[in-house]
């Protein structure tokens, strides 16, 4: 290319920086937010993961040693990253499955389909802080509705978010109730099948799961697809409901000789996210947040870029 | 194209460097300048960010402006309220002209962190240039709480001081008279208390749980008189035989009132701490391990039954020490970065050694006051419930938490294997406690 604009008609070669000239122009509004609000945080991010730094004194190179502290001596890391890989592979699922599923029903229902979308829709639009608190309140096993409920009824009464074999569950849960987004998603996506492929199907004698696994999945994988590549990634960066509802249940206000404890119950809804506001924040370790930063942003990207390779190939075999 | 990725690898370096360079520069707190002219009549204005928020409170430490400003005319205090640490913490990290150069906090565990970072002036050259011995002046616990390693970066602004509530009624019932002194007897009275009600409690003598609000570790420490660090600063919890001793005493007393999950089951029903439904106002335990500020809630939210307090009771093995509590409170300090130091130092000294201003604080919110002088001062609260925290902060055998460096990580991992232990999840003690001290010496390696 290099050779070839130079071998160019001066005239031409000037028309060619104004027209790139222009382009960056119009570029540039995101040149600048991007470089703002994304290069400049992640080479930072990058940056302070190698060095000690409180937040006040000037940053002091420090190698490997945040590294070294996150990887091997800081006792949260892995059981933090355990919980979010758990909730990325549970949560995520199910969200998809139940969106998708609420979706299909509601596009079939002929009555009052408006009612259960708004139903379905309306728990989205609560707030997480105030959504949770509802469901601490909910799932409180000594004096929440539904245990007292599942009691009556003779059945188990689980911790919920006391019990660190069900808080990670009864997040997944909550999760589902507000699933109101996916739902309207997948009910566009649905409503826009073609009806013909479903009238040939019908002719060629097709039934309900083999019109949803022949003509339905194959018209909406790409919508599935965004549905999980968007929940994974906000699944890793999954905080408040994890925060609050281990703040709530625990009842530890914090204070002095009280510590809030991040991850109750016994670290079952530590997360990665949480971890750097602890470490950044609470201990004014940034150096080692800035390490759990990186982490997250690397198993993002991963994640991410797996599943848009997943994509291109769905994509191709139609 | 090679020579095309070499020029995009050095201008990506370039441009990497470049970023690093203007985020180091963004970094550091400016250090302030000592004189102001205010000592010479000058008019200044110095800001103080505080974490009051209630009526009773802000109109409390409006009061003691007042005062402060009718005392030194030429200086004039801004005050803003209701600033939690971290919002203080930006501010000072930003600097600039409406950064505070007063900060006060709640929480003595960032002393360490404040100390350290230089965030905060080291007041020991003000205090010598006043002729203040802080150790004369001060309560010792409380003294400890408000330095890190020789820097007084703060001192005490009021404080708070743990001990024993109970529900006189209920003791009347049970037949017991008098407010328990050693383990023994607290462990016989709460058993004595404890009411069943099918698989639950009417009444519960006493919530040992670590989760049962204020009877944290560190609390029922204080009734030990742990000290966390060993002389070289390294993590003395696995050597320390009261550490051991009162993990061991809190597991014993949990399976003596029914076990960890009947217990918890029971405390997931408590209402909220800070409410009249607290389980002690509700009548739910008889006996709680709480603050001197619960002298106010009750006295306000009226339960139907007499109570009364007394001190936390300590190990049988320690039994003279009783009289002992856990203490914490409120510091102040002044930035490092602010302009003028020596109208702030004139407004901290006012506020935290002046007398007549530190009680009349204390009465106004019911916190106990955090000098020696203001303890023995007949114009303080002569409330009998509020009299026994202000003898558990003169007592010299009550104790605090350690300031370190890295704030209050340490409790949090000792508080994890508390956790642990209590749910029987951690069976080996020893192990645990020699694990939970490296994890501690090795977050305050990082943290160094």
């Amino acid at each position: 290319m290099a050779v070839l604009s130079s071998s160019l008609p001066p005239v031409l070669r000037r028309k060619r920086r104004r027209e790139r000239a222009r382009t960056l122009a119009f570029l540039s509004p995101w040149l600048v937010g991007f470089g703002v609000f994304f290069a400049y945080p992640l080479v930072s991010t990058v940056y302070f993961s190698f060095m000690r730094y409180d937040g006040f004194a000037p940053p002091t190179f420090t190698g490997l040693k945040n590294w070294d502290y996150v990887l091997t001596k800081y006792p949260f890391f892995w059981q933090g990253l355990g919980n979010t890989l758990w909730l990325v592979a549970v949560m995520v699922t199910l969200r998809v499955a139940f969106g998708l599923g609420i979706g299909l029903l509601i596009t079939k229902v002929r009555t009052g389909a408006g009612f259960f979308r708004t139903a379905f829709y309306l728990p989205y639009l609560a707030p997480p802080v105030a959504a949770t608190m509802a469901f601490a309140f909910l799932l409180n096993p000594g004096t929440g509705p539904v245990n007292h409920l599942l009691g009556e009824l003779g059945l188990p009464q689980p911790g919920w978010f006391t019990d660190p074999a069900w808080s990670k569950p009864a997040l997944t849960l909550l999760a589902m109730w507000g699933v109101g987004d996916l739902m309207v998603i997948f009910m566009a996506a649905l409503l826009d099948v073609p009806r013909e492929q479903y009238e040939a199907a019908e002719l060629d004698g097709a039934g309900s799961w083999q019109k949803f696994r022949y003509v339905t999945f194959p018209n909406i994988t790409p919508i599935v697809l965004f549905a999980v590549v968007t929940g994974v990634i906000q699944t890793m960066q999954y905080y408040t409901q994890a925060i609050v509802a281990g703040k709530v249940a625990s009842g530890v206000i914090g204070g002095s000789g009280q510590q809030f404890e991040p991850g109750y119950p016994h670290g079952s809804t530590w997360t990665l996210p949480q971890m750097v506001y602890s470490l950044g924040f609470q201990r004014f370790d940034t150096g080692s947040a800035c390490v759990v930063a990186v982490i997250l942003f690397a198993l993002s990207m991963a994640f991410t870029s797996l599943l848009l390779r997943r994509r291109a190939g769905f994509l191709n075999e139609e | 194209m090679a020579r095309n990725s070499l020029r995009r690898a050095s201008a990506a370096l370039v441009s990497t460097t470049c970023l690093a360079v203007l985020a180091t520069a963004c970094t550091g707190t400016d250090s302030g300048s000592a004189d102001d002219g205010s000592a010479a009549g000058k008019d200044v204005t110095v800001t103080f960010w505080h974490g009051w928020s209630q009526e009773n409170e802000v109109k409390a430490i409006n009061d003691n402006i007042a005062a402060f400003e009718k005392k030194h005319p030429n200086i004039h205090v801004k005050v803003v309220g209701n600033i939690a640490d971290d919002k203080s913490e930006q501010a000072l990290r930003a600097g600039g002209s409406d950064a505070p150069d007063v900060v006060s906090s709640f929480t003595t565990d960032n002393v360490g962190k404040f100390c350290s970072s230089n965030v905060w002036t080291d007041l020991a050259p003000m205090l010598k240039k006043d002729g203040i011995d802080p150790a004369a002046t001060f309560p010792a616990a409380m003294l400890k709480y408000s330095q890190f390693k020789g820097n007084q970066c703060a001192l005490p602004l009021l404080g708070d001081a743990y001990g024993l509530y109970y529900n006189k009624t209920a003791f009347a019932a049970a037949g017991i008279t008098a407010p328990p002194k050693t383990f023994s007897e607290f462990e016989a009275a709460a058993v004595k208390l404890t009411l069943a009600d099918g698989d639950s409690f009417k009444q519960l003598g006493f919530m040992p749980n670590y989760h049962g609000y204020e009877t944290s570790i560190a609390h029922y420490l204080g009734q030990f008189g742990s000290t966390y660090f060993g002389a070289d600063g390294k993590s003395n919890v696995a050597t320390d035989p009261t550490v051991t001793a009162a993990l061991t005493w809190q597991k014993a007393l949990v399976e003596k009132l029914g076990g960890f999950e009947k217990l918890e089951k029971f405390r997931t029903g408590f209402g909220d701490e800070f409410s009249a439904k607290n389980p002690f106002t509700a009548g739910q335990v008889a006996m709680a391990l709480d603050g001197e500020w619960r002298t106010a809630s009750l006295a306000e939210d009226k339960p139907d039954f007499e109570w009364a307090t007394a001190p936390f009771p300590v190990p049988d093995d320690q039994a003279a020490s009783y009289g002992r509590g856990y203490q914490t409170g409120t510091i102040i300090g002044i930035a490092k970065g602010s302009r003028k130091q020596t109208a702030a130092w004139e407004l901290v000294k006012f506020l935290t050694t002046d007398t007549d201003a530190v009680v009349s604080f204390a009465n106004a919110i019911h916190n106990v006051p955090s000098t020696l002088a203001a303890l023995d001062s007949p114009k303080l609260d002569t409330d009998a419930a509020f009299r026994t925290f202000v003898d558990i902060a003169k007592n010299p055998n009550s104790s605090t938490t350690p300031a370190s460096v890295n704030g209050g990580a340490y409790q949090v991992s000792l508080q994890n294997l508390s956790y642990e232990v209590e749910a029987g999840r951690q069976s080996d003690l020893k192990a645990g406690l020699a694990a939970t001290a490296k994890e501690i010496d090795d977050a305050i390696d990082q943290a160094k």
